[in-house]
């Protein structure tokens, strides 16, 4: 007890998080089982004696002190498991022997009854000192509040034991505290936890952005990027959860892909929509709009279902029928992925293509081509890659395309939210119809409210004040003096715009003080990179 | 008799003597003050006269300047103010040259404790219990919350994070007077005989110790000392000294603080002290209620400090007291 408390007490007077997780990974590698279980329970928030609550600490204060004496000090000092670890009186006799160890103090507090709680945690305090009493009514009463999150502590943990907190993450699903298997693990003693039959989110594997690492296409294999929704599908027990990028269960929006994987899987993929929107070939990937208006939603109508219907473009198998196949190389688990297609329902899932390039110079030749809107650019994978969590350098590479770029005129400007309510900060933008001089118009041709820093965004709000010609609502037209460098990933005939086109992606790539706005691109410009 | 007092005024800006028209500790300038120690919630220059210890003096000497009008009263000899009434300085065991002031008159004996503590301090003379009919005493660390533990504890938790971080130094932050050098009375104690360096804050009231024939043992200035020569070593500084830019000399110092009030963790934190010492010049909760009840006064007056909850105590335990609201009282020391 008394390594726990010199802990939290350490966690307390230590702002940094850095300094926090080291003392917590110390604690973690020093201190034996089932210890360092109980501590790490209680700092992720999963201690809970129902038998003890705050006011069982209240009352035993009251049956030692002065009402008025322990209003008054805790009111100085803030905090009830402080004040009663302060006023506590200390025993007649000194005790003798070890104080009582976390894992003692657990068996005994929760085999306790409600009516007992009171006299043992009293017996427990008079063999502790003031830190140690402190931190048994912080541990029993399950109140810690010392401002460390559940993520911090696991990534304590993997620091402790230098293993992968992805990996930790995924290994302390189905664990109870004092975690014994999850130790066991950490330290090299027994073989991970078995979470096979768990319906998990397993994190994702990520690929660091191609530089200028010299690739052999002999080593990696070449697949398109789709521009989707990463998900992960885990089948267990017949019944399939449909995963986010960050572990979130969106199962609910979309309940045909759910339905759709019949056996037990876990399957890594681009969820996209069907449809031809925006350019898509009919049949292809469609627009991520109409992806986005799908997320989010609890439930999903039958008008949304016919007219925006998903499917899963496969990457990877993790687990096949309970057979964890994350340590085989890419080519055995791509082999046993395309085994797996003819028991799906094409409607629902397909798989996506390795791209036939010899070298890189023909991969950036066909990448270049490349302009369907759901393709975002090119993954590089190592044919002998196993498939694990986070970015590993070396295995998976993201090749993206090159953004186009375009010249545009600043025409109106509306509030941001949240922390930039008070900037100007959604910028509308347009580019002629025509020669300038000879009278063409601007029209609106896209929208982006990133791609500017701070420092630029309050010399952008400051523009927009002081070049001001009307004002709509929160909206405010300018007098399109200003241009602006527009980066985009792909521009798609629309006809819900007035201009015809609507930009993927665009984001505001550099402010062009320099240049006179009837220098601006043509909408013409636009239209001849259109796929 | 007991229970008058009416010749004893406690008045905002200090105690009034009114037979004598003398002040103790007043918070301005007076043409007469008995001055209990030299911290600056006392202590002040431009009294006409002041009367004081030798040492209280020395240290008033040199932090204000005082040097007119100074009239030496030592411990247990009684000097007569006039009216009436006789003063006498008794040890309060707080700082070099504190004291407890004994005033008579017409059969009444009040003690004016001025700042006080019970646990033993190599710098100066242990508190002496003096039997009287109204005692005036502190209250700084008037709470239960407070007991401060042995200081030996405390200089060993001190001399042991010294040792875990041979790389670091620790900076311990210690008022100027009274705590810095008890602390390094105690190290030395504890058998630490290696240089202890000093801000420069810290350079003045150290020799004005030793002067005093209250031995420190080898004491550096910090200025201008190489990061690798304080590797290892401990150094002490003001506490408003411990986060500033002056502590960016010192090769990655860990924070210590010697004071009673980092028995609380918020205080500790507030601070950003990674080390908190409890270490205090004052009496804590257990040596007020003790010397309440060893002195047994007909009547205690509560003041400098939480006055309600040893209030309490007295109510608690059938004894006359009260309150007393004096100004200028913030504590300089702790
Ligand atoms: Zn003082
Ligand atoms: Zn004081």
């Amino acid at each position: 007890m008394q390594r726990f408390a010199a802990l939290l007490d350490g966690l307390l007077l230590t702002p940094s998080r850095n300094g926090k997780l080291v003392l917590i990974a110390d604690y973690l590698r020093d201190t034996p089982d089932p210890d360092r279980g109980w501590a790490l329970a209680a700092l992720t928030g999963a201690v809970d004696f129902p038998a003890v609550k705050a006011g069982t600490v209240r009352s035993l204060m009251a049956e030692r002190v002065d009402p008025v004496l322990w209003a008054l000090s805790r009111d100085f000092v803030g905090d009830t498991a402080e004040t009663a670890s302060l006023l506590w009186p200390e025993p007649a006799t000194p005790p003798t022997g070890p104080s009582p160890t976390l894992g003692e103090i657990v068996t005994a507090l929760g085999s306790t009854t409600r009516s007992a709680a009171p006299g043992l945690l009293a017996s427990l305090l008079d063999q502790l000192d003031t830190a140690g009493r402190y931190a048994l009514i912080k541990f029993a009463t399950g109140a810690l509040r010392i401002g460390i999150s559940a993520r911090l502590a696991k990534v304590a943990f993997a620091q402790a034991f230098s293993v992968a907190v992805d990996e930790v993450e995924e290994y302390w699903h189905g664990q109870h505290p004092p975690y014994g298997p999850l130790f066991q693990w950490a330290t090299g003693a027994a073989p991970p936890p078995r979470t096979d039959l768990l319906p998990l989110f397993r994190p994702f594997m990520l690929a660091h952005p191609l530089e200028d690492q010299a690739i052999s296409l002999a080593d990696y294999v070449a697949e398109w990027k789709w521009d989707g929704i990463r998900v992960q599908l885990v089948h267990v027990n017949g019944e399939t959860r449909v995963y986010s990028r960050g572990g979130d269960e969106i199962s609910a929006s979309f309940p045909e892909i759910a339905a759709a994987l019949p056996f037990p899987a876990v399957l890594d993929g681009e969820l996209l929509v069907r449809g031809n929107q925006q350019g898509g070939e009919a049949g292809g990937a469609a627009s991520f709009n109409a992806l986005q208006q799908r997320l989010g939603r609890k439930t999903v109508s039958k008008a949304m279902l016919a007219e925006a219907p998903a499917f899963v473009r496969l990457y990877d198998v993790l687990i096949d029928e309970g057979e964890d196949l994350r340590g085989e190389p890419w080519t055995t688990r791509r082999g046993r992925l395309e085994a797996l297609i003819p028991r799906l329902d094409p409607a629902r899932f397909d798989l996506s293509e390795t791209i036939a390039a010899t070298d890189m110079d023909s991969l950036a030749a066909i990448r270049a081509g490349a302009r369907d809107a759901a393709i975002e650019g090119v993954m590089l994978k190592h044919r002998a890659s196993p498939y694990v969590a986070g970015r590993r350098s070396g295995l998976w590479y993201k090749w993206k395309r090159e953004p186009l770029l375009v010249d545009c005129v600043l025409m109106y400007a509306q509030r941001g939210s949240g922390k930039r309510s008070s900037f100007y900060s959604d910028f509308t933008f347009g580019c002629w119809d025509g020669d300038p001089d000879a009278g063409a118009e601007l029209l609106p041709v896209g929208k982006a409210y990133f791609g500017f820093t701070d420092e630029e965004l309050k010399w952008l709000d400051r523009h927009v004040r002081q070049h001001t010609v009307a004002k709509f609502g929160p909206v405010r037209e300018t007098d399109k003096s200003l241009v602006f460098e527009v980066a985009f990933d792909s521009v798609h005939a629309s006809k819900r715009h007035k201009s015809g086109v609507a930009m993927r992606f665009p984001r505001i790539n550099r402010i062009r003080q320099d240049k006179p706005a009837h220098e601006a691109d043509r909408l013409d410009a636009l239209l001849s990179m259109v796929t | 008799m007991a229970g008058c007092f009416t010749w004893i005024k406690a008045e905002p800006m200090g105690i009034r003597i009114v037979p004598a028209d003398a002040w103790i500790d007043p918070s301005r300038a007076v043409e007469r003050a008995l001055v209990t120690h030299g911290h600056a919630d006392h202590a002040r220059g431009g009294h006409g006269q002041t009367i004081a210890t030798p040492a209280t003096l020395a240290i008033m000497g040199v932090r204000y300047g005082v040097a007119e009008g100074t009239v030496p009263a030592d411990y247990h000899e009684p000097i007569i103010l006039g009216g009436g009434v006789s003063a006498t300085f008794l040890p309060a065991g707080h700082v070099l040259g504190s004291a407890q002031i004994l005033l008579e008159y017409a059969g009444e004996r009040v003690i004016v404790t001025g700042d006080y503590k019970r646990s033993p301090d190599p710098t100066c003379l242990p508190f002496a219990v003096t039997p009287c009919d109204l005692f005036i005493t502190e209250a700084t660390f008037g709470l239960p919350v407070f007991r401060h533990p042995p200081i030996a504890d405390e200089i060993a938790r001190l001399l042991a994070a010294r040792a875990a971080n041979p790389e670091r130094c620790v900076l311990v932050g210690a008022y100027a007077l009274g705590k810095a050098q008890r602390v390094i009375a105690e190290l030395r104690a504890a058998s630490w005989h290696e240089p202890i360096y000093l801000h420069g804050a810290m350079e003045t009231m150290c020799r004005l110790y030793e002067e005093q024939g209250v031995q420190l043992g080898d004491l550096r200035s910090a200025a201008g000392v190489p990061k690798t020569e304080l590797a290892g070593a401990i150094v002490i500084c003001p506490p408003s000294a411990l986060n500033d830019r002056w502590s960016r000399r010192l090769p990655d110092p860990l924070t210590a603080m010697a004071s009673g009030w980092m028995r609380v963790r918020q205080r500790a934190r507030q601070r950003g002290v990674k080390l908190p010492l409890v270490i205090s010049d004052h009496a804590d909760w257990d040596e007020l209620t003790q010397t309440i009840a060893e002195v047994n006064p007909a009547e205690t007056w509560i003041t400098h400090g939480r006055e309600e909850a040893l209030l309490r105590w007295c109510e608690l335990h059938q004894r006359r007291a009260r309150a007393l609201a004096l100004s200028g009282y913030e504590d300089e020391d702790d």
